[in-house]
Order: structure tokens, then C-alpha cells, then sequence
């Protein structure tokens, strides 16, 4: 064996690897707090995921430009691009769990099918991962996972709330009539079922549903046993990316009537009625935040990133639905990561500190206010059994041009709902094999 | 047994009590058929003159209705960005031709359905970075209302759609039969080698027939672009044709239209009349069966050549 080849080897070695030491060590010092981005730009997807990941980021440039950072720690982020596949999203999760002095602050996939994949891992490591608005509604029980946050509404809490909605518009009964409900056939698709067909036993409405295959470019089938036979007395839609605009211009063909048919949030972007212009006028969809840019944060969006020049993608996405939640998800995290502080001191937080500022967010009306989001979405607390915290859904219609609010926060049935988290989480704890928290012991 | 009856004879009852809807849904069925037939004639013209399944055609449908877009909302009229894309479409054509199939001249068939696989990429992500990636409204003037003829209902888009189809076969099929580049484009199909000896350009017609299936992928582009809006979803709907190709053979025009005709029907009467008997959302995949039903008893399709090869 060849000793003085193996001590160059190794010397060689340490001298390539120190440039990678060093950045380790120096983050281990630097006041940053680094947050992942997965995001999608390309693949069907990519029109809707865009511009979410816009204002996700801005946000963070906004909170960096406009205060320094959060109470004088700087946001560092990461983009991964997942083109919403699950395999790209784990990977992206995998390479950016470990960067930035503690780690990543936490994961917001952005994907019902990253989502799943990750619970077992962010449980794992230690990191906190934000699903607003999508993945797994019993996540919402936080004692079964500690580590997932669903706030501010899940599938379940918007179904419910949609059929609130159209029960008062059917003056307060929905006995005997008719809701088609379409979905895409995904797990995402299937998701709210089990409180629509509660529902549709405890209102006594009929219930026809109808599964889209992947990508659901073609649903003339569907549409004409919806418009021509069933003729229900409302549509439901559980819709995402091309998706959607096709199915509201089916809906026209068969002269479906657009102001009863109402869409989950993720099928009331500005993306999914361009396509169909006229024909979407009066068309409804659920949402969990305000639209548009008058809002006092939207405002510091403008001054400090767009008008500097710094924005990530084009201004004409500012105030757009999806825009606006990325923005509001960005938020979330930085408000997790400020409540955290309040605790274990303004520096950057790890995981598990910043699971702590997830459980104990308090976004009062004075809180919303001192953030700017006045108006822009509901007050809500979370606690360790609560992950969804707030659960209010509003509805909203496209005029043509813009989306008007054409409801109140709906509240839906918390205690229900809650019931059935419950239900299904506690059948997840028994599958794992986990034994669910003692929240009355938790500080 | 009940679930056999029911599955077996519930529908066909169903049809019997409803002839006017059963009648509409085979309408809807023939009208999306033939927007099927129209990304599906892109990939018979590429097989028939080249032998090369060109996996690149969602590809190109995807391009052709960007460019178009792109130029229009630049302030270039409809009319104009047409050309411009026709344009884009024969540039595209050379730039294959020369870039990628030239240096595979007489390679195996798979090389060159590899090659196109790299093409395809390569269009999906070069045109996106140009025009963006954005969902684009295209609106070229045809109304969509609903429409009753003798109770039936039709959409007046549909029925546009189909005489562009209808039109556009008819050019085709008469560019193949009747002119002097249709015939050496078949006999380049049939043997590359054979073909280059007795003095046809394989290099010309190869443009040709590419620029060619450019132009109908602008044709099929700007049908689904209006319908869909254009998005990257465009490309996706070569999955659709596919059953189509199977179904009709990959040399024939005509088996691109009756394939299509025959999917699109089958595939809707499947969806309204049987699917929720088993879960509902069968359309997709029911196409790609009838495709293998036909194919067990014509492997070349309803109209494609008969395969003889001596051994």
C-alpha cells in the first residue's frame, strides 16, 4: 500500500473540500434566516405556479427592503423548481432541508402530492411545512402532526363554506336540489368528498359527481350529462391548470348557466377565466384573501421591490389571485418565524422554534394591521391541537374584468369538521403507529 | 350478476328512453373527434413521408399557437401573425432538417423517434422562454353559443372546427394523390434509400413535409388555443391523437379523420353512458382500449399499409 499516495490523496482531499467547509462555518454565524422556494415555472402548471412563486418571493424582499429583514434578521431563499411533479418536489426538499445557518425554516410544497410525500420526512427533520389552502385537511389536528400547518382554511372548511354559500342563496334549504360536483381524479380532487357527501345526506340535496382525468383538457362527456341531463341546480368544481377554463367554456356550450357554478380557490385565478373571456363572466370561485393591490403591504410591494427594479417576475402579476397567495403564504412563515423570536430571541430560528411560532400565531386585527393585511384576509390563531387556526372562506365572482366579493367570511361548521380531522387523523396515528400529543402539556 | 346486467343493459336502456341526448352526445363525440383528427394529421404526414413518428408534433402545435399569440400581442394583426408564424413554422422545418435529421439520414427509425424526443424539449422550453409562460386568451372571432338543431345541441364552435378539418384534409389528401412532391413524398416513405437513387431530394422533401406539419400544427394550435387558451397544455393533446393514430394508421389521412370520428364517440358515449357504473373519468383511457381492440385484429389500423416484409 502506497502511504505517501493515500496522504496526498487525503490532503488533496481536505484542500477541495475547504472551500465547502468554510461557507458552512460562516453560515453557522450569519444572521439570515433561509427559506426554500419549490416552486413551478414550466410543465402545465407552470401559468398558475408562477406567479405564485412571484409573490412569494417578493414578499421576502419586501420584509428584507422594507425592515431589514424580521427584527433584523435577513430572509435568504432558494428557489427548486418541481414542475409540480412529487419525485423533483422530494428532491428539491432534499437539497435545500439542510442550507442556511439553522437549516431550512420551513416548507411550503405547493403540490397536494408533495405534500403527502413529505409528512413523514419534515416529521423527521424537524421542519415545519406550511400546506395552505391544499394537501391533507386532517393535518389541521395537530396532536397526529406536529409538524404540518393548514392555516388559514383547508378542502374541507372550503366545502363546507361553498355550500353555505349556495344554501343561502336557495333561501337556507337545500332539500331536493341537485350539485354536480366535478374534480380533478387526484388526490387533490378527492380530497373534500367526504364532507360533500355528509353534506349532501344531512341537507338532503342529490349529489352527482364526476371524476376529470389528468389534465382534463377534454370534458364535453361530462358537460352535457351535467347540461343537458342532470341539469343540476349548482356546480361545484375541485379544478386545476387547463382544467378549469375548460371546463367554464363547456359549461357555456351547453349553456350551463356560469353564476351557478362555483370553483375551489385554485380555480379562481385570473388564469383559469382569461381563456374563456365572455363566456366566464358570473362565474364564482372560493377564496381565503383579498385580491387586487390595495392593500397597505401591496403597496410596500411596489415602493420597495417592483419600483426598485427587484421584483422576481413581471409587474403585470402584482395583485393577481395567485400573486397575492404567494404572498399571503410568505407571510405566514414570516409572521412563524416572529412569533418564535418573541420567545428564543431575534436571531435566526430553527425548525423546531419556528414549528413553536406556527402553533402559537396570534394574527389579531391589530397584528394583520401592523403587517399591512388589513382587509386583505380574517384574523386567526392556531394552538398545538389547531393547525388551521382560522377556516373563514369568502366567495368571489369575475365580472369580466376583475373578481368581486359577492359573500361575507363564511365560518364554516367548525366543530363538524372538526370531527371528521379527528376521525381521519386518529386512523393515520394507527397506521404509523403514532402516539398523538398531549396538548394540555405543551408549553 | 346483477353488476353485469346492470353494467350491460342499464345503459343501453338509458339510450333507448333518451334517443335526443344519445344523439347529442354522438354530435359532441364526431365534433371532438375532429379536433382530434387535426393534431393526428400532423403525425401521419411526418410517418407517412419519413417513416419517423414524430413524438415532437404537441410540441409543435404548442409553438405554432404561441408564436401566433406572441406576434399578436405585440400589435401585429391576426391576419399578419399568421404569415409571421407560417414563417416561424418553415424556419423550424430547416432548422430540423439541417440541425438534427440530416446527420441521421439512414439511421434507424427509433434514432430518429429519439431525436424528436429532444425536439420536443427543446421547443417546449426555447418557445416558453420567448413568449412566456403565461396563459394566453385567443379569441379568432367564431362564436361559441350554444346552438338547437331539431332539439339536438351542437356548439357553433365545434362545427367551425370541424369544416377547418374537413377543409383541411381535403388539401391534404389531394397535395399527396394528385401532385408530383406528394408522390415522392410517399415514395421517401417507403424507401429513404430507394428513393435518394432515383433522384429525389430526401433532404427537400424532408422540409417539406416538416413545414408541412408545421402549418397543420398552426391549424390545430389556433383550434385548441381558442378552446383551451394557449398554454402549455397545448402540447398534451398529442396525447389524445394517439389513440387516434393507433386506431386509423400511421400512414393514413383518411384513417386520421374516420380514428378520430371513431374515438371521439366512443370515447363520449363511454363516459356518459357507462363510466358511472364503474367510478366515472374513463374517457381517457377507454380511448387508448378501443385503440387496442382495433389493433388485435388490424395491427396497421383501420386504413393504414399492410406491413409485408421478406424474410
Amino acid at each position: 500500500m502506497n502511504f505517501a499516495r493515500i496522504g496526498s490523496a487525503l490532503a488533496l482531499a481536505a484542500f477541495v473540500a475547504a472551500p465547502f467547509a468554510l461557507p458552512t462555518a460562516a453560515n453557522a454565524q450569519a444572521n439570515e434566516q433561509f427559506i426554500p422556494s419549490l416552486s413551478y415555472r414550466t410543465g402545465p402548471f407552470g401559468p398558475n405556479g408562477t406567479p405564485f412563486a412571484d409573490g412569494f418571493l417578493d414578499y421576502f424582499k419586501m420584509i428584507n427592503a422594507r425592515d431589514g429583514g424580521i427584527n433584523g434578521v435577513r430572509i435568504t431563499y432558494e428557489e427548486c423548481e418541481t414542475a409540480y411533479n412529487t419525485d423533483r418536489g422530494v428532491e428539491c426538499y432534499e437539497r435545500l432541508k439542510a442550507k442556511g445557518p439553522t437549516g431550512a425554516t420551513a416548507i411550503v410544497p405547493l403540490s397536494t402530492g408533495i405534500t403527502y410525500a413529505l409528512i413523514e420526512r419534515t416529521a423527521q427533520d424537524k421542519i415545519p411545512m406550511l400546506t395552505s389552502g391544499y394537501g391533507r385537511s386532517d393535518g389541521s389536528d395537530g396532536r397526529v402532526f406536529p409538524w404540518m400547518f393548514t392555516l388559514p382554511a383547508t378542502y374541507h372548511s372550503q366545502m363546507d363554506a361553498i355550500l353555505q354559500f349556495v344554501k343561502s342563496k336557495e333561501k337556507g334549504s337545500l332539500k331536493g336540489k341537485k350539485i354536480s360536483f366535478i374534480y380533478h381524479d387526484s388526490a387533490f380532487g378527492k380530497e373534500p368528498l367526504p364532507v360533500i357527501q355528509r353534506l349532501a345526506k344531512e341537507e338532503g340535496f342529490e349529489l352527482s359527481e364526476f371524476p376529470v382525468p389528468n389534465p382534463g383538457v377534454e370534458q364535453k362527456a361530462i358537460w352535457l350529462r351535467i347540461g343537458r341531463q342532470i341539469r343540476p341546480n349548482y356546480v361545484i368544481m375541485w379544478g386545476w391548470g387547463v382544467m378549469n377554463p375548460t371546463a367554464i367554456q363547456e359549461a357555456a356550450a351547453v349553456g350551463f348557466p356560469r353564476d351557478k357554478f362555483i370553483g375551489v380557490w385554485w380555480a379562481g385565478s385570473e388564469q383559469d377565466v382569461t381563456p374563456p373571456g365572455d363566456a366566464a363572466k358570473g362565474y364564482m370561485a372560493a377564496n381565503f384573501h383579498g385580491t387586487g393591490k390595495d392593500y397597505k403591504f401591496m403597496r410596500d410591494i411596489e415602493a420597495t421591490v417592483i419600483k426598485a427594479g427587484q421584483g422576481t417576475g413581471e409587474a403585470r402579476h402584482v395583485g393577481t389571485v395567485l400573486y397575492n397567495r404567494g404572498a399571503i403564504n410568505a407571510a405566514m412563515v414570516v409572521e412563524a418565524v416572529r412569533t418564535a423570536q418573541e420567545r428564543y430571541g431575534n436571531k435566526p430560528m430553527t425548525g423546531e422554534q419556528v414549528r413553536w411560532g406556527f402553533e402559537n400565531l396570534n394574527l389579531s386585527p391589530q397584528r394583520l394591521a401592523a403587517m399591512g393585511f388589513e382587509g386583505f384576509m380574517p384574523p386567526l390563531r392556531t394552538s398545538c391541537a389547531d393547525h388551521e387556526g382560522g377556516g373563514v372562506v369568502r366567495i368571489q365572482q369575475w365580472d369580466g374584468k376583475a373578481w368581486n366579493w359577492v359573500s361575507e367570511w363564511i365560518e364554516p361548521n367548525r366543530a363538524a369538521l372538526r370531527q371528521g380531522y379527528e376521525a381521519s387523523s386518529m386512523q393515520y396515528a394507527r397506521e404509523k403507529n403514532i402516539t398523538p400529543r398531549d396538548c394540555a402539556n405543551q408549553s | 350478476m346483477d353488476f353485469a346486467i346492470d353494467f350491460l343493459f342499464e345503459p343501453l336502456k338509458e339510450i333507448w328512453e333518451f334517443p335526443i341526448f344519445f344523439v347529442e352526445v354522438v354530435v359532441g363525440g364526431i365534433l371532438t373527434g375532429v379536433m382530434y383528427s387535426l393534431v393526428a394529421l400532423g403525425f401521419v404526414l411526418i410517418f407517412k413521408a419519413s417513416g419517423v413518428f414524430n413524438f415532437a408534433q404537441g410540441a409543435m402545435v404548442l409553438c405554432a399557437a404561441l408564436t401566433f399569440v406572441g406576434f399578436h400581442e405585440l400589435g401585429v394583426p391576426q391576419w399578419l401573425s399568421l404569415i409571421l408564424t407560417l414563417g416561424v413554422m418553415v424556419a423550424l422545418a430547416f432548422a430540423i432538417e439541417r440541425i438534427v435529421l440530416r446527420p441521421l439520414v439512414n439511421q434507424a427509425p427509433i434514432i430518429l423517434f429519439m431525436a424528436t424526443i429532444g425536439i420536443t424539449f427543446f421547443i417546449d422550453g426555447f418557445f416558453q422562454m420567448v413568449w412566456g409562460e403565461d396563459v394566453k386568451r385567443l379569441d379568432i372571432g367564431i362564436p361559441k353559443e350554444p346552438l338547437e338543431i331539431g332539439g339536438v345541441l351542437v356548439n357553433t364552435f365545434d362545427i367551425v372546427a370541424a369544416l377547418v378539418a374537413g377543409t383541411l384534409v381535403g388539401v391534404l389528401a389531394f397535395f399527396f394523390q394528385s401532385t408530383r412532391i406528394g408522390r415522392a413524398l410517399r415514395a421517401v416513405a417507403d424507401d429513404h434509400q430507394a428513393a435518394q437513387s432515383v433522384g429525389i431530394p430526401l433532404q427537400t422533401i424532408w422540409v417539406i413535409v416538416w413545414s408541412v406539419a408545421g402549418i397543420v400544427a398552426l391549424v390545430a394550435g389556433i383550434m385548441w388555443g381558442s378552446k383551451l387558451g394557449v398554454q402549455f397544455s397545448l402540447a398534451l393533446i398529442a396525447l389524445k391523437a394517439l389513440p387516434v393514430l393507433i386506431l386509423g394508421g400511421f400512414t393514413s389521412i383518411p384513417g386520421a379523420i374516420i380514428g378520430g370520428l371513431i374515438i371521439g364517440v366512443g370515447e363520449k358515449v363511454a363516459e356518459v353512458f357507462w363510466a358511472a357504473k364503474i367510478g366515472g373519468g374513463i374517457e381517457d383511457w377507454f380511448a387508448y382500449i378501443l385503440a387496442l381492440f382495433f389493433l388485435m385484429f388490424r395491427p396497421q389500423g383501420l386504413f393504414g399499409e399492410r406491413i409485408i416484409e421478406r424474410v
